[in-house]
C-alpha cells in the first residue's frame, strides 16, 4: 500500500468537479425538471393510523376538470411489503400512509381533486409503542406475521429475535466488582435532508419507462419499482438527479411506481414531489428504540460481562435496523462474556428507512451510557476505560468477524492527547464522551474511465454523489494515473449509461466504487503501455507507466520520448481506438471505522436549555482522499446526532397522528445553536483497500447522543436515560431531583 | 369551491370598499401584510380559496413615527424596518426585539408587528411586549375607525375583535418618558425558528430613587391569548424591582398562566418558565430603565 | 382561477408573467420563469432553501405570493455570478467545501450575500444568527460560517 508521504493528490483539497454547478444554481435536483405536457402527481393519504379500507372510489376525483388519471392500491401490483407501503391495500398502517393518487394539469387541481376520492374506513386500534406492540394481547399490526417467520407459534407484533451470544454471561457478571444496568429509550428520528423526494416519470407505448429522481442508488430504484409494476427491470430507465441529501432516506422508494402508472394511465409525463408535511408523515425515519442494557467490571476497569436487549419499532412493515444495533452496541470491545437479544417490532408508524449507521446511535447510546456510569463508579476516565477493553487487530468482533487493523485505540489516544480534552470544561459546564463504530460495507460498483483526445479523463460510475464523492473519484483517479486533478472529470451516469452499481449507502462509494475506479485506472495503464510499446517497437513489458506518461524502463535502451496520456490519446486511432478503460467488482473487506467524541454543555437550571458549546470528533478513516470532505462528515454528522439528543422527536398523539411534521417543530439544530464542531482524522489505513479507504460518512452519528447524555450526566450530577434532552425533560428531571 | 383572487387596493377607502362588499356577498376575504403566517397556513391546514387582500400599498399602512407623546407603527412595516430604525430601537428595545425574534432574518424581512397581531396565536411574539407598553390597535372600517388596547383585541386562539369589513391600520404606542424601560423574552428550544413555548414582557418606570411608579407585565403562550398581569405589575410598583420583587412579580405571572401541554411544552413546564422570563425581563426593563 | 400578469425586474431584467393568485414568488421563480436554482425544502419559510432578495431585501420566496412581485426588484441565485465569474462568496463555498449535497447552497450564498451587504465584517455570532432560517443537514455548519467569514475578510482586503 502506497504510503502517505508517496501521495500526490490523495490528502490534497480541491475543488469539487460539480462544484461550480452547485453555487450558481444550475445543478438539477429531483424537483428541477419540466417536461412539456407534464402533469402533476398527488397523493391522498389515510387520516386513520391503523383502519382496514372498505373501499375506494376514485370516480368523482377522475371527474374533475383537469383530471387526467388517478390510482389505488391495485394499481400497484407487486413489490410485496415495498408495494403495500407505496399505496395500501387491505389495510392502512399509519397515518399518511398513500391510499389514492391523481394526476392533473397544476397541483393545485391534483389537490383538489384528492377531496374527491371517496374512501371507506373501518378504523382498527392504533399500536403506537414497543410496550403496546409486545404486551399479551396486543393488538396484531399484521395479522399474519410471526417472529422469524414460525407459524408453529401464535401471529406476534415482533417480527424477528437476534441475538449474539459469547461465553458465559452469569459467571463474568458474577466475577464482577461493579455493576451497572440501566434501560434507554431514543425517540423516532427523522434523515431530515432538506430536499424532498420527487420524481418525474414518463412512459411511451412499448411500455418503456423512464423516471428522473433524487434517489440514492438508480439501480435499485429500477429494479423495486419493476418489481411493484410487475415489469422487467429492463423496461425502467431511472435517470438519477442531483441529490439534496438522504442519510439513508432516498435508498428506498415511495413516488416512482405511482408515476409511471399516472403516466401510462395519461399518456404524458407525471412529476410528482412531496410536501415536507408528507416526507415527515409518510417517508421512512428511523426506529424509536427501547434498550437494556448491563455491564460489569472488575475494578481495574476490565469488562466482565454485558448484555443488551434491544427492541427497535419497524413502523408498519418488518424491517428495523435491530440487527446493525446488535451488531453495533459492543463492537468497540474485546469481550468474553456477552449477550445480545435484539427484537424488530412492528408499529403503526411509519415504515422506518435507513438513516446514517441504522441501528447503532440506538444501541451505542445506551451501552455508551452505561460505560459512562460504570467510569464514574470505577473512578477513571472514561476514555481509560474504554482504552483498558478496546478491540484491537486481531480481536473477535461480537458478530463474527476478526478485525483486521482498526483505528480505535489510535482514536482513544489521539483524544487523551488532544488539547480540547486535556483542558476541563469550563466552570459550571459538563463534559461526556463516547465512542461510535460502524461496521462499512463494500458490494457491487462498476466504473469506466474514457480518455478525451486531448488526454482529458472522463469517469463514468453509478453512486449518487451525496457529498464530494466526485471529487473523492476524481483524487484516486488522478492518484493512480499520476495526472493532475484538473484533467479529469466525474459523472454518475443513469442505468443505461453506466454499468450496475449498488446504492450509495453503508459508507460504500468512496472504498467500493474508488475501488472500480481505481481498478479502471489501471486498466488505461495497461492499455497505454501496450499503445506505447506499439509506438516504440517495443514489448509492453519494457514499458513503465511514471507520473503520467509511458516511458521505457530502467535499461531499456530506446531512444523515445516519453509518451504523456494526451499524446497517446491523440494517436489512439492509429494504435487501436479510443481509450476505455472499466472495472467491476464486489468491495470484499471494508474497513470498521472508529470514533471518539466529547462534548461540553451548558444547562439552564431555570429553562432546562442545554447548550453545546464545544464538540470535538476524532475518526479513523484509514485514509482521507479529501479530507474536507472527510472533516464535514464528521461534523455534519456530529450535529445530526446532536440535534437527536437534544430536540429531535417524532411527536404522535393518541391516535397516532404526527403533532409535529414540519420543521418549524421537528426541531433540526439550526446555524445559530452549533459550535464549530473540531476534528482530528486519524488515519490506520484498511489493508483491503489500495489507498487504505475505510468509510467515513456513518461513524460521526453515533457518539454524539451518548456523549450529550454523559456531558448533560456530568453538568447535572445525575442522568436523564432517555432523549431527546428537551427543555421539559430536562427542567422536569431537574425538579425531581431538587 | 371558488377562486383565490389577489387585489392590492390603492387607498384605505377602496380597501374597506371591497372588504365590505365581499363581507355582504358572502366571498371569503383574508388581509395580507407580510404574509409569513398567511402564506404557511394556505400550504399547510387552510387551503380553501379566498379574496386575498394585500394592505403593503396603503401609505397609511407604512408610516412609522416616533412623536413626544406617540409612536405609531403601520400595520405593514417589517420587522427588519423596525430593527434598523436607530430611535426606536433606543425607545423601545423590548417591542422591536419581540419583532426581531419573530422567525429568521428571511422572515423578518416580511413580518409585521400587525400581522402577528391579527394572526392572534396565543404565542405570538409581539402581543405580550405590545400589551406591557399599553399600545393601541388602531383599526378601520365601514363603520369608521376605533381604538382598542391589546389586551382587549385577541379574543382567542386565532380570533379577534375585528370585523369582517374592518382591518388594523396601525398600532399606537404610549412613549416612554422619565426612566422607563422596557423588555420582552421568550422560552424556545433552539436559539432561533422556534414559536415561543412562554413568553414574557415586562415594561416599568422608575423615580429618581429607583423606586418602581408604574409598570405593565404581559405574558404569552400560556393561555388561549396573551395576558395582561396586574398582580405581576403590582407586585412591581413601590419597590426597587430587587429580588424578592422580581420572585414576586415572577409567581403572580405563573398563577395567571393556564397553558396546555402539546408538541412544544407541559403545563407544568410553562407554568415555571412563564415566571422565570418574567424574572429576567424585569432585571433587563429595569436596568434599562436606569439607563434611559 | 383569473391569473394575474405581473411585470417584474429578475436579475437585471424586465421579466413578464402570469401568475395563479395563489402562487408563491418561488413558484413563480421556478415553474414560471424556469429559474430553478432557488429551491423548495419546505414551502413553509423554515429552511431558507428559497431565499431570494426582494427589492433588496431577503426574503423566503416560499412565503410571497407572486402577485406581490407587481413592479418589485427580485435577485435569485442565478445573478449572483456576473459576467466576471463567480462571486467570491461562492469561490469561498467552494475552497471550504462548505456544500455536500448542495440543495441548500444556493439559498445559504443569497442569504450570505445580503449579509455582507449590511455587515461586511460580522463576528461569528451575527453569522450564525443572520444563517439561522437557513438549514443545511450536510455540514453541521462549520464550513459553511468560514466560508463566509473568509470571504468577508477577502472583501475587505481582496487579494
Amino acid at each position: 500500500m502506497a504510503e502517505a508521504v508517496d501521495l500526490k493528490a490523495i490528502g490534497t483539497r480541491p475543488v469539487r468537479p460539480d462544484g461550480v454547478e452547485k453555487v450558481t444554481g444550475r445543478a438539477n435536483f429531483g424537483a428541477d425538471l419540466n417536461l412539456p405536457g407534464m402533469l402533476h402527481g398527488k397523493i391522498l393519504r389515510s387520516p386513520h393510523a391503523h383502519a382496514r379500507i372498505k373501499s375506494v372510489d376514485l370516480s368523482e376525483a377522475l371527474a374533475v376538470d383537469g383530471v387526467l388519471a388517478a390510482v389505488a392500491g391495485e394499481d400497484i401490483p407487486g413489490g410485496g411489503d415495498l408495494g403495500d407501503n407505496v399505496l395500501a391495500k387491505e389495510k392502512v398502517l399509519y397515518h399518511g400512509h398513500a391510499v389514492a393518487a391523481v394526476a392533473a394539469r397544476s397541483a393545485f387541481i391534483a389537490e383538489q381533486a384528492l377531496e374527491k376520492i371517496k374512501v371507506e374506513y373501518e378504523p382498527l386500534n392504533p399500536v403506537l409503542s414497543i410496550d403496546d406492540a409486545i404486551a399479551d394481547g396486543a393488538t396484531l399490526v399484521n395479522e399474519s406475521l410471526h417472529t422469524n417467520g414460525d407459524t408453529s407459534q401464535p401471529a406476534s407484533n415482533i417480527a424477528a429475535i437476534t441475538k449474539f451470544e459469547r461465553g458465559d454471561v452469569e459467571k463474568g457478571l458474577s466475577d464482577a466488582d461493579v455493576v451497572v444496568e440501566g434501560t434507554y429509550r431514543v425517540p423516532t428520528a427523522h434523515q431530515g435532508y432538506i430536499e424532498p423526494h420527487a420524481c418525474t416519470a414518463t412512459i411511451n407505448e412499448e411500455g418503456k419507462a423512464t423516471v428522473w429522481c433524487c434517489t440514492q442508488g438508480q439501480f435499485d430504484v429500477r429494479s423495486m419499482t419493476a418489481n411493484c409494476l410487475n415489469k422487467q427491470v429492463s423496461d425502467i430507465r431511472v435517470i438519477p438527479s442531483e441529490i439534496g441529501g438522504g442519510f439513508g432516506g432516498k435508498t428506498t422508494i415511495y413516488l416512482e411506481p405511482i408515476a409511471v402508472k399516472l403516466s401510462e394511465l395519461s399518456g404524458r409525463p407525471v412529476k410528482m414531489v412531496m410536501s415536507r408535511e408528507e416526507v415527515f408523515r409518510a417517508t421512512g425515519p428511523t426506529s424509536a428504540t427501547l434498550c437494556r442494557v448491563k455491564v460489569g467490571a472488575k475494578s481495574d476497569g476490565t469488562i466482565t460481562a454485558a448484555t443488551a436487549w434491544l427492541a427497535y419499532e419497524a413502523g408498519a412493515f418488518a424491517g428495523a435496523p435491530v440487527g446493525p444495533g446488535c451488531m453495533s452496541v459492543l463492537a468497540p470491545y474485546d469481550l468474553e462474556n456477552f449477550r445480545i437479544e435484539g427484537h424488530d417490532v412492528l408499529v403503526n408508524k411509519p415504515k422506518v428507512a435507513a438513516y446514517r449507521a441504522p441501528g447503532a446511535p440506538q444501541s451505542m447510546h445506551a451501552m455508551e451510557c452505561a460505560l459512562d456510569e460504570l467510569a464514574r463508579k470505577l473512578d477513571m476516565d472514561p476514555l481509560d476505560l474504554r482504552l483498558k477493553n478496546a478491540a484491537d487487530e486481531g480481536t473477535v468482533a461480537p458478530y463474527g468477524p476478526q478485525f483486521p487493523a482498526i483505528g480505535l485505540r489510535a482514536c482513544l489516544e489521539a483524544a487523551k492527547a488532544h488539547p480540547n480534552y486535556t483542558t476541563p470544561p469550563a466552570e459550571g459546564q459538563g463534559r461526556g464522551v463516547a465512542v461510535g463504530f460502524w461496521f462499512n460495507i463494500g458490494m457491487q460498483s462498476s466504473a469506466e474511465i474514457r480518455i478525451a483526445e486531448n488526454g482529458a479523463v472522463t469517469i463514468m460510475e453509478g453512486s449518487p454523489d451525496i457529498g464530494g464523492s466526485r471529487a473523492s473519484m476524481c483524487l484516486m483517479a488522478a492518484e493512480t494515473l499520476g495526472i493532475p486533478y484538473e484533467n479529469i472529470n466525474a459523472h454518475v451516469g443513469d442505468t443505461e449509461a453506466t454499468g450496475y452499481c449498488n446504492t450509495t449507502g453503508g459508507s460504500r462509494t468512496t472504498f467500493a466504487t474508488g475501488m472500480a475506479v481505481i481498478e479502471a485506472c489501471e486498466d488505461i495503464i495497461a492499455q497505454c503501455k501496450e499503445r506505447a510499446a506499439l509506438t516504440w517497437e517495443l514489448d509492453v513489458d519494457q514499458v513503465d507507466w511514471e507520473d503520467g506518461q509511458a516511458v521505457p524502463k530502467p535499461g531499456v535502451n530506446a531512444d523515445v520520448k516519453p509518451l504523456s496520456l494526451a499524446d497517446i490519446a491523440r494517436s489512439a486511432g492509429r494504435t487501436g481506438g479510443p481509450l476505455l478503460g472499466r472495472a467491476s467488482l464486489n468491495a470484499q473487506g471494508p474497513g470498521a471505522s472508529f470514533s471518539v467524541n466529547w462534548t461540553d454543555v451548558d444547562v439552564d437550571h431555570e429553562t432546562g436549555k442545554v447548550d453545546v458549546k464545544a464538540f470535538t470528533a476524532v475518526q479513523d478513516a484509514g485514509r482521507a482522499i479529501h479530507p474536507s470532505y472527510v472533516e464535514g462528515q464528521m461534523q455534519g454528522g456530529a450535529v445530526q446526532g446532536l440535534g437527536w439528543a437534544l430536540n429531535e422527536e417524532y411527536i404522535y398523539d393518541a391516535d397516532g397522528v404526527m403533532e409535529n411534521a414540519g420543521f418549524l417543530d421537528y426541531r433540526v439544530p439550526v446555524t445559530s445553536d452549533m459550535p464549530m464542531i473540531d476534528t482530528q482524522i486519524v488515519e490506520v489505513p484498511n489493508p483491503s483497500h489500495p489507498y487504505g479507504v475505510r468509510g467515513v460518512g456513518e461513524t460521526p452519528i453515533v457518539a454524539p447522543l451518548a456523549a450529550t447524555s454523559n456531558a448533560v450526566r456530568d453538568a447535572l450530577g445525575f442522568r436523564i436515560n432517555d432523549l431527546p434532552l428537551s427543555p421539559p425533560r430536562v427542567l422536569a428531571a431537574i425538579d425531581e431531583n431538587d | 369551491m371558488g377562486d383565490y383572487a389577489y387585489a392590492a387596493p390603492a387607498s384605505v377607502d377602496s380597501t374597506i370598499e371591497l372588504l365590505s362588499s365581499s363581507a355582504d356577498s358572502g366571498t371569503r376575504t383574508q388581509v395580507l401584510a407580510g404574509g409569513t403566517d398567511v402564506l404557511v397556513q394556505m400550504r399547510s391546514n387552510d387551503r380553501g380559496p379566498r379574496l386575498i387582500v394585500d394592505i403593503k400599498q396603503l401609505a397609511e399602512t407604512n408610516v412609522l413615527t416616533i412623536g413626544e407623546d406617540e409612536i405609531y407603527i403601520g400595520a405593514a412595516i417589517a420587522s427588519a424596518i423596525l430593527n434598523e430604525n436607530a430611535e426606536l430601537k433606543s425607545r423601545l428595545p423590548g417591542l422591536v426585539e419581540s419583532a426581531d425574534l419573530i422567525g429568521s432574518t428571511q422572515i423578518q424581512g416580511r413580518a409585521t408587528i400587525g400581522g402577528n397581531l391579527c394572526n392572534s396565536s396565543p404565542a405570538g411574539d409581539t402581543i405580550p411586549a405590545l400589551i406591557a407598553n399599553s399600545a393601541v390597535c388602531h383599526i378601520v372600517g365601514s363603520d369608521g375607525e376605533r381604538n382598542v388596547p391589546v389586551e382587549d383585541f385577541v379574543t382567542g386562539v386565532g380570533t379577534n375583535c375585528m370585523a369582517p369589513h374592518e382591518f388594523l391600520l396601525g398600532l399606537r404606542v404610549p412613549a416612554p418618558k422619565g426612566n422607563t424601560g422596557d423588555a420582552y423574552l421568550r422560552f424556545i428550544p433552539r436559539t432561533e425558528m422556534d414559536i415561543a413555548v412562554a413568553g414574557a414582557g415586562v415594561r416599568l418606570t422608575l423615580d429618581d430613587s429607583g423606586t418602581c411608579t408604574a409598570a405593565r407585565v404581559g405574558i404569552g403562550a400560556v393561555a388561549p391569548t396573551p395576558l395582561l398581569v396586574p398582580e405581576a405589575a403590582d407586585a412591581l410598583v413601590g419597590t426597587q424591582v430587587d429580588a424578592a420583587a422580581l420572585d414576586a412579580a415572577a409567581a403572580a405571572c405563573s398563577a395567571a398562566a393556564s397553558p396546555i401541554t402539546d408538541k412544544r411544552g407541559t403545563v407544568e413546564y410553562r407554568i415555571k418558565v412563564v415566571g422565570v422570563l418574567c424574572k429576567r425581563a424585569g432585571e433587563i426593563a429595569r436596568d434599562r430603565a436606569k439607563a434611559s | 382561477m383569473a391569473k394575474v400578469h405581473i411585470s417584474t425586474t429578475v436579475n437585471g431584467q424586465p421579466m413578464d408573467v402570469l401568475v395563479e393568485p395563489n402562487d408563491s414568488l418561488l413558484d413563480t421563480l421556478r415553474d414560471g420563469l424556469g429559474l430553478t436554482g432557488t429551491k423548495e425544502g419546505c414551502a413553509t419559510g423554515d429552511c431558507g432553501a428559497c431565499s431570494v432578495m426582494l427589492d433588496g431585501r431577503l426574503v423566503c420566496s416560499c412565503l410571497v405570493l407572486g402577485a406581490e412581485a407587481e413592479g418589485k426588484t427580485i435577485d435569485t441565485i442565478e445573478g449572483v455570478a456576473d459576467g466576471d465569474g463567480l462571486h467570491v462568496i461562492q469561490q469561498k463555498f467552494l475552497e471550504h467545501a462548505a456544500l455536500q449535497c448542495g440543495i441548500c447552497t444556493p439559498g445559504f450564498i443569497v442569504a450570505a450575500k445580503a449579509l455582507l451587504e449590511k455587515n461586511p465584517n460580522p463576528d461569528e455570532t451575527t453569522i450564525r444568527y443572520w444563517l439561522a432560517g437557513n438549514l443545511c443537514r450536510c455540514t453541521g455548519y462549520d464550513k459553511i460560517v468560514r466560508a463566509v467569514q473568509d470571504a468577508a475578510d477577502e472583501l475587505a482586503s481582496p487579494a
